[in-house]
């Protein structure tokens, strides 16, 4: 087959697939991301096995302690919601053809500049204290990201490659103040690279008497306006364009060079408001390294969500039980936690056959 | 050589072939005629392998063959120039033709390729530089690029999908001089136009489509144009246009005005030198000129895409030269782009949004927080209406339109903002007979009720009959400016190519 003609078959392949969803209904859909994970953990199954470990007792100790007990089920929210904001992260971009791989250091970055906020006003009320966080949680990520977006909109760099880029620094950035300035001088705590506790008042309120926090609202909130925003309004007509077409927007008098570091902007401060979340809500400090590759997760996820809010919101939650699986089998089992990155590169390998799986379901 | 017998493929929306037979014959030119929307290309494409038929069959060399990918039919000799541009814009030319060969090898020798593509281009007189990606070529070399690599990947049955819409008169008439040599040569041609003339000059059987069905075929002995018109639209005989005998309307004020305009050179594309032009109010301002000489930076400055260099811009009387794309878009100015499908709709949001696109700020509701779409849809439509034009689906992607439909989705959306300038590139190429007179019909609408047109064409007759004066564009340099009365046809056509003005 040769590449000359391949886009455009590819493009009718996608618009018969579309049709095909279309018709069928989420029925299908649903019985996609059922085999997705079948397979997948089939896979890993046969994985832990090698490893020498009880597949069926991990499973049933993942399923028992995530999902079977309200507990686990509410560990399993408090890891989606950096999940989620991630994934609205790379998705809002993604509408513009833009690639933000960075939500991972925009969320280093959001909670860098929360904490400063979070060590330098000690004496706000949580009234004042809480929105100055999540103001400063979105710039910090926001400024971070519109850099890229900014390289991108003059034409000089790929966003791709900055935000890639600039992941590596932000950690190094937060790295440099935990083990520098911000260091903590408490008794015990000083012993690791953590800043001073956060106030009580710059905590995020948490609910139910779990660790779910503020931040669930948060990013359903900003889910909500991220599928109103794009589908509904005149702004999310003018970005779909530019995605669409940029060329095209360009001649209809549409600012491109703004909508990009706009749209990154917000992309890099909403992935912020995660970091913002995790340091304000669980952790109370900032710690070096204290996200487990949250942002890159957000970016898979969001990819296997085909951009779609409902999908995020599906895959977040498949993704934060992994997550949850992996620190569990951690203890039970002894399987080390980046096993779960092997999980997670199966789920998105089965998911790249997604079209050949479609055909043969219709 | 190839027989088509009982084609039939439906689209959600329509029967595009309905029952189709057709016989292709070595030697021979076969020319495809129909209104926009007829099923000529979709039939091209089921004989490409590009659409897989609903049912019918095809026959090479008498032997039943199935065509399921165009690779299949480039196997099978079958090579087809499509009506959109099918080049990859950041390869160079040797390197799309080298994609195009049936026989790809694994270490791709592009040198021989453009050996190869020289000594064809020599042979059948298509001069194009090959050293440039595909992007910086002219709208009209890239048309030549799909014509070499056919050639170079060795097809014996030739489609040309409306081939000569963006060619210039002295090209067409080169093409069809490669018409001839390949049919000595045993090639069997189809040829997809709107323009008699070309068909008359160059076919030896012409079939007629119309509506899906086949209208008629006539050999080139039995064929008059006013025969071939009645086959094409049924009894209803298309309205001449009716264009520029009205009095110059009072010349109005300045719309806009070119002051020196430089550009900078940007990789194969032709800077502006020196360009001072204006346009009034009520005025039809025609640019004649080989496509590459600096029509597309022409229309490009005017409307904002591309910075002056030197020099000034004016706009309605006020100094426009630092104006953006929006701001000169929102002032009044309206454009019909070369490419309508790269340049001016998004392929796959539907008619409705790729028209609320074409105004934004008029359609927002609510500071931007909805879109008031019922008086999208009721403006495309009275646009559609008052051109004449056929209505098509609001809800289907512009990318399932026919070439033709698209284009005129465009002219409504355009003309539907009732600019006061508008920018218009080539805007009948692709129109059939009676859309193209409807919209030149519109154009003189435009500019009796006071509005400005720059009209970018080929089609000397177009610009003669349109135009209320005519600059000639050569190299970036205006090089001769007229009234359509002062000059003809052939000293235009001298200084479109020729150095009959000396720099
Ligand atoms: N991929 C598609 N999906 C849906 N409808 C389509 C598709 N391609 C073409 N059509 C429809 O089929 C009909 C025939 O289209 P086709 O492109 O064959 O017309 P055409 O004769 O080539 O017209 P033109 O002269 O304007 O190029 C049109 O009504 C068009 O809208
Ligand atoms: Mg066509």
């Amino acid at each position: 087959m040769s590449a000359f003609t391949s886009p455009a078959r590819r493009l009718r392949g996608a618009c018969a697939a579309g049709v095909r969803v279309v018709r069928k209904g989420w029925a299908i859909a649903a019985a996609r991301y059922a085999i997705v994970l079948a397979i997948a953990l089939l896979a890993y199954a046969v994985v832990l096995l090698l490893a020498g470990k009880n597949p069926l007792q991990a499973y049933s100790d993942t399923f028992s302690f995530t999902l079977g007990s309200w507990y686990g089920f509410s560990e399993v929210v408090v890891r989606m919601i950096p999940l989620l904001l991630t994934a609205i992260a790379v998705a809002l971009p993604s509408k513009l053809g833009l690639i933000n791989v960075g939500g991972e250091g925009q969320l280093y970055m959001g909670a860098w500049l929360a904490t400063w906020g979070a060590i330098t006003f000690t004496g706000l009320p949580a009234a004042v204290f809480i929105p100055l966080l999540i103001v400063l949680g979105f710039v910090g990520g926001g400024v971070w990201a519109a850099v890229a977006g900014f390289f991108r909109a003059r034409g000089l760099v790929n966003e791709t490659i900055t935000t890639l880029l600039m992941n590596y620094v932000s950690p190094l950035i937060v790295g440099f103040f935990v083990y520098g300035t911000w260091r903590s001088r408490e008794v015990g705590a000083s012993a690791f690279p953590q800043s001073a506790a956060f106030p009580e008042a710059a905590r995020l309120p948490r609910f139910f008497d779990t660790r779910i926090h503020l931040g669930l609202v948060l990013a359903l909130i900003l889910l909500l306006l991220f599928w109103f925003v794009l589908e509904k309004t005149a702004w999310g007509l003018k970005m779909r364009a530019i995605g669409g077409n940029p060329e095209a927007a360009r001649r209809l008098g549409v600012r491109l060079g703004l909508y990009i570091i706009v749209a990154m902007f917000v992309a890099g401060g909403i992935a912020g408001l995660a970091g913002m979340a995790e340091v304000s809500a669980l952790h109370g400090r900032l710690r070096a390294g204290f996200s487990p590759g949250y942002g890159f997760t957000g970016f898979l996820i969001s990819w296997l969500a085909g951009g779609s809010p409902l999908g995020i919101l599906t895959m977040s939650f498949v993704l934060a039980v992994v997550f949850s699986a992996g620190s569990l089998l951690q203890i039970t089992q002894g399987v080390p936690f980046a096993a779960v990155n092997v999980l997670m590169a199966l789920i998105l390998f089965v998911v790249l056959m997604k079209p050949r799986l479609l055909g043969r379901l219709s | 050589m190839v027989v088509l017998r009982g084609i039939t493929k439906r689209f959600p929306a329509v029967l595009a072939n309905d029952q189709v037979d057709l016989d292709l014959h070595p030697g021979e030119v076969h020319a495809l005629l129909g209104e926009n929307g007829a099923g000529k290309s979709t039939l091209m494409k089921i004989l490409y392998g590009f659409y897989s038929a609903d049912c019918g069959e095809i026959k090479l060399q008498g032997d039943p063959v199935h065509i399921h990918s165009p690779h299949d039919a480039r196997r099978l000799g079958i090579g087809m120039v499509f009506q959109t541009f099918t080049l990859i814009p950041a390869m160079t030319v040797a390197e799309n033709a080298a994609l195009y060969l049936p026989d790809l090898p694994p270490v791709v020798d592009t040198r021989r390729v453009a050996k190869q593509i020289s000594s064809l281009g020599e042979k059948y007189g298509i001069q194009v530089s090959h050293r440039f990606p595909v992007r910086d070529l002219p709208i009209g070399d890239q048309q030549k690029v799909e014509i070499l690599k056919l050639l170079v990947g060795r097809a014996r049955v030739l489609i040309f999908d409306e081939a000569t819409r963006v060619l210039a008169p002295h090209e067409i008439e080169g093409l069809f001089d490669i018409f001839e040599r390949l049919k000595g040569d045993g090639y069997a041609i189809v040829f997809i136009t709107h323009k008699m003339r070309e068909v008359l000059a160059c076919a030896d059987r012409i079939t007629v489509m119309r509506r899906g069905r086949i209208a008629g075929t006539l050999t080139r002995s039995e064929a008059t144009e006013s025969a071939l018109v009645a086959l094409m639209f049924g009894d209803a005989i298309p309205q001449e246009a009716t264009s520029a005998p009205l009095p110059p309307a009072a010349p109005g004020s300045a719309l806009l005005a070119l002051r020196s305009v430089n550009t900078r050179p940007q990789g194969a594309s032709t800077p502006l030198r020196d360009v001072c032009l204006e346009i009034s109010q009520g005025e039809i301002v025609g640019v004649a000129g080989v496509s590459g000489n600096g029509q597309r930076e022409l229309v490009d400055v005017i409307l904002g895409l591309l910075p002056c260099a030197a020099g000034k811009r004016l706009l309605h009387g006020e100094d426009a030269t630092s104006w953006s794309a929006g701001q000169i878009r929102a002032s009044g100015v309206g454009f019909v782009p070369e490419d309508p499908l790269g340049m001016a709709v998004v392929p796959w949001m539907t008619l409705s949004q790729n028209a609320a696109l074409g105004d934004v700020a008029a359609y927002a509701r609510r500071g931007g927080l909805s879109l008031g779409w019922d008086r999208v849809r009721q403006d495309i439509v009275t646009s559609f209406a008052a051109l004449e034009f056929e209505p098509l689906s609001l809800y289907a992607p512009v990318r399932t339109f026919s070439g033709g439909q698209l284009q005129r989705a465009v002219l409504a959306r355009e003309l539907g903002r009732r600019p006061r300038l508008l920018v218009a590139s080539y805007p009948t190429r692709g129109l059939d007979v009676r859309s193209a007179a409807a919209a030149r019909r519109v154009l003189v609408q435009l500019r009796n009720s006071g509005g400005g047109v720059l009209l970018v064409s080929e089609d000397l007759d177009e610009l003669f009959s349109l135009s209320d004066r005519l600059v000639v564009l050569r190299r970036g340099r205006i090089v001769g400016a007229f009234r359509p009365g002062e000059v003809d046809r052939h000293e235009i056509g001298h200084l479109m190519t020729d150095s009959e003005v000396g720099e």
